[in-house]
């Protein structure tokens, strides 16, 4: 029965989808599926351990991350709060689209910001509500509205740019995975392979944010 | 000294870093799950700096136990010591732009060194994060102690969700050693014809939305659906590896923005800003999650052919 051998597919599938415990789901699922394609446990273990060692580099973030600690002791996320926070006099949707510049420029360098916590709550959600109000009240639907896309567009900018960093996390683990699968590729290739995803994204998302101003003219 | 040999050194000092997490941890008095949390790191740290050395049936072995640790919730991130916000706000007034000047050198000279040198883009990283790191030192003023607390710092609180995706990457090598790509191929070409490349393209990406939709993560979609359809589909019939990962990826991302399993994206600000509405994020998304999914369809299949 060959089949047996997507049982690991299914366990991950379902342990996602439960939210299980995830590193206990993703070990479960490499097991069940060595198991089930007849491996003995001394074999499984060795491809287990081998493989763990042979795809180091996918954690090669790690290395980033003293530096990080670093500048956001000394203040990197009030420094970032400090820039936005000069933005004036703008529609709602333009400052979502300076934000979204931001953001992806940001992402590209790898300066991981906790996008709804640092700056969509405290910083941009008050200041498009502010520059939406201008005519006139906002209803509560428009405020939750508001509040919706500004939520929306930190996770436009942050997904779709993301990648354009050749350290983070999903550019390692694409480049170690694709090698695991027989197809080894390069990280600045794929780097290079997401910059028209990040510029697509920047137009369209800018377009749709130019166009939610509208509602606030009447 | 090659490649690997240098590699080598990057490791070690991955593993040192994972070993102050591990102290730290140890030393966390307030976290119930110290002791676990503790071996959690220290187990890591001994696997990046030393595992060269070790059997890989003993680093199989302590990954088991790493699953077991996790199942049992005795991996917790603790009580981290935040950051001093009045000190910081002090020192951002004072280094401004400056703050982002190590950031920008790290991404800047990995693509560099992999450019121009033949040492590889992993060594790239590696050199440019040491060269970073000691610049964020001078430019900040800081001293090996405080920098020592930066860095278990931010390695405790990236949890066991910083060891996932090297994870993930080490099932798709079980997945590859046992022939799951050649099966599911083999059960989907019963329904769908190999060969047909724009057939594959739009097979992978939407299984990668649906599957990222129902998991909550991409990442983990990623190494099943590409082992599954991404390979089998458009790679093996010529289609351009670093293109299928790069946009299969991002095409996962669509999933996320559309699913309330994506919590943290999706719900944490509908909690955070306590808005009336709790999909009213997601459907801000779907109109752009929709138009990026046909988007890239169509860009991976002019790209990657």
């Amino acid at each position: 029965m060959e089949y047996l051998k997507l049982i690991g597919i299914i366990i991950i599938i379902l342990g996602f989808a439960f939210k299980l415990d995830t590193i206990a789901v993703v070990v479960a699922a490499a097991l069940a599926t060595g198991l089930a394609s007849g491996m003995s446990i001394d074999h499984i273990l060795n491809i287990l351990g081998k493989g763990f060692m042979d795809n180091r580099m996918v954690s090669l973030f790690f290395l980033t991350l003293p530096m990080i600690g670093v500048v956001e002791s000394h203040g990197m996320k009030q420094a970032a709060v400090n820039g936005i926070s000069k933005i004036k006099n703008l529609s709602a949707g333009k400052i979502f689209n300076i934000y979204l510049a931001i953001r992806e420029v940001t992402d590209a360098f790898g300066i991981a910001l906790s996008g709804q916590v640092q700056f969509i709550r405290p910083l941009i959600n008050p200041m498009a509500q502010a520059a939406a109000s201008v005519k006139r009240d906002l209803t509560p639907k428009q405020v939750d509205l508001i509040k919706a896309r500004a939520a929306a567009t930190d996770n436009f900018g942050n997904f779709f740019a993301q990648n354009l960093f050749i350290a983070s996390s999903g550019v390692l683990l694409m480049a170690s995975t694709m090698k695991s699968l027989g197809h080894p590729v390069s990280t600045t290739s794929i780097v290079l392979y997401s910059i028209p995803v990040a510029i697509i994204t920047f137009i369209i998302v800018g377009y749709y944010n130019m166009r939610f101003d509208k509602q606030f003219d009447k | 000294m090659s490649v690997n040999n240098i590699l080598e050194i990057f490791y070690i000092l991955m593993g040192i870093i994972m070993i102050f997490a591990s102290i730290e941890s140890f030393r966390d008095k307030e976290n119930s799950a110290r002791v676990g949390t503790g071996l959690f790191w220290l187990i890591l740290g001994l696997i990046f700096a030393i595992g060269k050395y070790l059997p890989n049936v003993v680093i199989g072995l302590l990954i088991v136990f790493i699953g077991i640790l996790s199942l049992l919730k005795q991996i917790k991130v603790g009580k981290i010591k935040e950051v001093n916000k009045e000190i910081a706000e002090k020192s951002a007034k004072k280094l401004g732009g400056w703050l982002f000047f190590p950031s920008v050198v790290l991404a800047i000279l990995s693509i560099l060194i992999s450019e121009l040198t033949n040492l590889g883009g992993q060594v790239g990283i590696g050199i440019a994060s040491v060269i970073a790191l000691i610049l964020a030192m001078i430019i900040s003023k800081t001293d090996a102690k405080t920098t020592y607390h930066d860095s278990e710092r931010m390695v405790r609180s990236v949890g066991t969700a910083g060891i996932l995706p090297q994870l993930l990457a080490t099932l798709g090598v079980i997945f590859t050693a046992s022939g799951v790509g050649e099966v599911t191929a083999k059960t989907i070409s019963g329904i769908f014809p190999v060969g047909n490349h724009l057939l594959g393209v739009v097979l992978y990406c939407v299984a990668m939305v649906i599957f990222t939709m129902i998991m909550g993560n991409a990442f983990a979609a990623f190494a099943v659906i590409t082992a599954g359809i991404g390979v089998p589909f458009i790679v093996a019939q010529g289609g351009n590896p670093a293109v299928v990962a790069a946009l299969g990826m991002t095409t996962g991302y669509c999933g996320t923005l559309m699913t309330p399993m994506a919590a943290n994206f999706n719900s944490l600000p509908v909690a955070l800003m306590e808005m009336k509405d709790n999909l009213g994020v997601i459907k801000q998304q779907v109109p752009i999650a929709l138009s990026m999914l046909v988007i890239q369809i169509i860009l991976m299949y002019f790209l990657a052919f």
